[in-house]
Formats: structure tokens, sequence, C-alpha cells
């Protein structure tokens, strides 16, 4: 009697641990499925913003009494690019002086310590000029944009635009994306250069020659190289802009300051995110059609 | 005045509507007509569902059953462009005043006018400072919203709403969070504007003061479901009568709410919760 029941009681204890382990594989499983689920919904309800953007510039361009409002565009550039110039000279040249420095010391054990310019230049342009400045975009106009349009919502002003007949992605989402899209790229070339300045700076603190810094760069940078950097930086730009606009105008009226703070915070996550998945798409991209030799 | 101009069709007519979020029943059956030149109040405690009521008229909801014309035209099953149509034709005032922030005061009564309408800027400026005069706000159309003061951004707001002259105005709780005086100033001008520009208005309030100063016809809502529709002056009887001379719990009821007793039938349920053995079950 007594022997028995340990024997018993294994199995019992087996299967309750294979039942709570499957128990909790289907929870597992169920959380994937609805974040999986919700991701999915989001990114098609972001397409269709995407699309009805896309209509209204379209018919913008081609129909004459469509107004697209150049001056919201000029005010959205403004308020996007020109506050986050400081930033990102400020950051594109410190990486531009410390990327070099750490890839001195193994260059020069090969004689090629100049080669820093070759390095310097394919990470500005190819990766880093796009990549920081959306990122740095991401908080910058990705945010505001988040937390305006989310407070708009909040004040009722997007309803009273409904209201007014006035589209708000004719009136908002486009004039803002259109803006990120430009600045984005726009800023990139600054970052490019910036860091390219920074690195020659490291570069006459080593004692590398200044000529042949400008030379290696010049020969590091192709226009294929450069136009890619650009099309990565525009495509940035607009997921920045458009995941702002998309959790901006999600908000619900009653969530109020929290939901405004909610969407504002998930605009830059979900803008790194992106942005970082992109980046290793247009990579692949880029190398298997053999546009890095 | 009510006697003529119920001769004529209702500008606004809805049916049998009704509407629930979730497993919540926010409006029952309601159906309500408001005829053309008058001003309309509906009236009701807080989450009575008079908001929803108004989102509804405007288009921002659509309900579950029933329908709702405005201009003889059904607008729950219209598309967008349609609907836009009808927009156009009417003005809403919200609460806040929902004036479009990073915009100055002029620029926001200027918007409606520039976007729908081939005007050039010289007019609409002009459009502009007529419609801030009759507001008293000529000479801050350059100000900001947000250097304005709460009753100075409805008076904008309205403006805004008056802008393309529409043919009814809504006005979502037009004295809230107002003093005393400013309400007062709302309200002559929500009378002025409505014989003036010989608009509807339809007013959603529960300042009760205010109904009475403005309204032609009322309507009181409670808990989604409309008690009365009538003159005001049938609520006018009604609120100096004598509680023991009504007799059916209703009229007790929109007694209580127009006169803001604290006794009634409306808090008497309330004192029928299960307060004390919800107390003491956590002991």
């Amino acid at each position: 009697m007594n022997q028995s029941t340990p024997s018993t009681e294994q199995p019992d204890n087996l299967r309750g641990l294979v039942h709570s382990l499957v128990h909790g594989l289907a929870l597992l499983g169920g959380a994937t499925i609805s974040i999986g689920g919700k991701a999915l919904g989001m990114i098609g309800s972001m397409s269709l913003l995407l699309a009805e953007a896309t209509g209204v510039v379209l018919r913008g361009v081609f129909v004459p009494q469509q107004r697209l409002g150049q001056a919201h565009l000029m005010a959205q550039m403004v308020r996007v690019g020109v506050r986050a110039i400081p930033i990102i000279v400020l950051i594109q040249s410190v990486i531009g002086m410390i990327l070099p420095l750490q890839m001195f010391p193994e260059l020069d054990k090969f004689g090629q310590a100049e080669q820093i310019a070759t390095i310097n230049a394919i990470a500005a342009f190819r990766e880093l000029g796009p990549l920081m400045t959306a990122i740095i975009l991401s908080g910058f106009a990705g945010a505001s944009i988040a937390a305006e349009l989310g407070t708009m919502v909040t004040s009722e002003e997007i309803e009273a635009l409904h209201s007014m007949a006035l589209n708000p992605v004719r009136f908002l989402v486009v004039p803002r994306l259109l803006a990120t899209i430009i600045m984005t790229v726009l800023l990139t070339v600054i970052a490019d250069i910036v860091m390219v300045a920074g690195g020659w700076l490291t570069a006459i603190k080593l004692g590398i020659d200044s000529d042949i810094f400008f030379l290696l760069t010049r020969d590091a940078i192709s226009m294929t190289g450069f136009l890619t950097g650009l099309t990565k930086a525009a495509v940035f730009g607009l997921l920045v802009g458009l995941i702002a606009c998309f959790l901006g105008l999600s908000v619900k009226p009653w969530q109020g300051s929290d939901g405004v703070g909610h969407a504002t915070t998930n605009t830059v996550v979900y803008s790194i995110v992106a942005i970082v998945v992109a980046d290793a798409v247009f990579t692949v991209i880029f190398y298997s059609y053999g546009m890095f030799t | 005045m009510t006697e003529k101009t119920e001769q004529k069709p209702p500008i606004i007519e809805v049916r049998a509507l009704t509407k629930s979020f979730g497993s919540q029943q926010v409006l029952t059956g309601i159906n309500l007509d408001v005829y053309e030149g008058e001003i309309m109040v509906v009236m009701g405690g807080s989450g009575c569902g008079k908001s929803t009521l108004l989102r509804h008229l405007i288009g921002s909801i659509v309900p579950d059953k029933g329908s709702i014309k405005l201009f003889n035209r059904e607008i729950s099953t219209m598309s967008e462009p349609e609907l836009n149509d009808v927009r156009k034709r009417f003005g809403i005032l919200f609460q806040s005043g929902a004036l479009i922030n990073s915009m100055t005061v002029g620029d926001n009564v200027a918007l409606p006018i520039r976007e729908h309408t081939a005007l050039d800027e010289r007019t609409i400026e002009i459009m502009v400072k007529i419609k801030l005069e009759l507001v008293n706000l000529r000479e801050h159309a350059d100000k900001m919203p947000a250097q304005l003061s709460g009753g100075m951004k409805k008076r904008a707001g309205l403006a805004r709403a008056i802008a393309l002259d529409p043919q009814i105005l809504f006005y979502d709780e037009p004295s809230a969070g107002l003093d005393p005086v400013t309400s007062a100033e709302i309200d002559q001008l929500i009378i002025d504007l409505t014989r003036k520009l010989n608009v509807t208005s339809v007013v959603v309030t529960h300042e009760m003061d205010s109904a009475f100063t403005i309204a032609d016809r009322m309507c009181m809502l409670d808990k989604g479901i409309i008690l009365k529709v009538d003159t005001r002056r049938e609520f006018e009887l009604l609120r100096e009568s004598s509680v023991e001379k009504l007799s059916n719990q209703r009229d007790q009821l929109i007694r209580q709410f127009l006169r803001g007793d604290a006794e009634g039938p409306l808090t008497r349920c309330k004192e029928k919760s299960n307060y004390e053995e919800d107390l003491l079950e956590r002991v």
C-alpha cells in the first residue's frame, strides 16, 4: 500500500507537469497569435492610411482644383527638421570621430591607417547617416507629431475637422508625412557630411594627411552608395511619419493625456523597430543586387 | 409660434434610433422632430446619452437601428462624400470650442470658407470680420486660441460654426464651464443668431437656467430614453407644479431634474443600492 502510493503519484505528477507545460505553451502561443494579429492589424490599417494619403497626393498633383497646402508643408518641414539639425550635427560628428579612432590601431598594424577614411565614408553614407538621422527624427518629429495629433483628438479638433467636411488625412497627415520624408533625406545629407568631417578631425590628430583622407573618402563614395543611402532615408522618414500619424490619430477621445502619452512612447519604439527591420531588408536587397561593390 | 412651425415638415427627423456600445445600451427608440427656425434644447443628466444623440445627428456615429433625416435626407446610410455635402449645411459648437490650436482665431474662422469655396482672399477676410463681429471678437482675430478665455473660445468656435451660413446649428453644452455672466452672454448669442440668421438650433445642455432662457421646445432624456418632448411653457408648468399633484413617476422625475432638487425619484433609486452589504462583506 505504502509502496504503491509513490508509484501512482509519479505519473500523476508527471501528467500534471506535462499538462501545465502544454497549458503554458498554449498561453504563449495564444499571446503570440494575439500580438501577431494586433501587429498585422496595425500594419493593415497603416497601409490603408498610406494608400489614402497617396491618393490625396496624386489627386493634388493631377487635379488642379485640389489644393495640397504648400504653406502647411513648409511649416511642417521647418518644425520637423530645423530643430533637429544641431543634435544631428553633434551626434554624427562625434560618431565620425569615434569610429575611425577605434579602427585605427587594427588598421595601423597592417600599415593601412589611412583606410579609416574609407571605413568612415562607407559607414556614413551607406548606414549611419540615414539610420541615425531617422532614429533621431523618430524622437524629434515622430513623438511630437503623435503627441500633437493625439491631443487634437482629445480636444475634439479632429472631430471638428470631420464635422466641417475636412479630411484629416489631407489636412494633417499628408503635410506631416511629406515633411518627414523630405526632411529625413535632407538631414541625412547633412549627417553624411558631418560624419566625414568628424572623421577628418580624428585623421588629422592621428597624423594622416588631409589630402589622402579626402582622396580615399571620395573613392569610397560611389553615386550608387550615396543614392541607396538617400533611398533608405526616404523610406525611414516615411515609416516614422506614418507610424506617428497613425498612432496619434488612433488615440481615443476618452483616453485623454494617458492615451497621448502611450501614442508618443509607442511611436518612438515602433519607429525604431520599423527602421531597423527596414534597414536589414534594404541591406539584403542591395547586397543581392551587387550594389555594394 | 410653435403651432405655425409644426405645419412644415421637420428639418431634423429621428425615428426609432437605437445605439449600444458593447453591452451598454446608450440610446433606445429615440423619436425626435426639430422644425425649421426653432431652438430645441435636449436636456438630461450626465451620461444620459444626450452627447451620443448629438453625435448621431452630425454623422459622427452610425446608429445600430433607426433613421436620422437631416434636410429630408437619410444620413445614417450615407457615404462619406455625400455626408460631407450635408456637413457643409450645418455648423457645430463643440464643448471646448475645438479650435485648431495651431491657427489664429481669424484663420480658424476662415478655414471652412477657404476649403469649401473658391472665394478670393479679400472676400474671405471680409467674411471673417463679419462673423467675428457677430460674436464680438473682431479685435481678437490675430490671437492664438491659447490666448483666449473659455468663453471667448466658445464664441470663436461659434463664429467658425456659422462661417458657411449653415441652416442648422448644433451646440454641445454651450454654457458648461463658464461663469454665470459669460454663460448668459452665450445664451443671448444663441437666441440672436437663431433669429438674425434664421437658422434652426439644437442645444444639448444640463444647465436649466440656460435651457429655459433659450428654448422654444425642450426634450428630456434619461437613461437613453426620451421622457418628454414639449414646449418650454409646458416644462415651466411642470417645474412650478407641486409634487403631490403629479401622479406619475416620470413627471416627478422630470420635475426633480428641472428644479435641481436633491430629493426625488432620480436620487431615490440610488438609495436602494447594496451599500451596507458591500461594506460588511469585506470585513
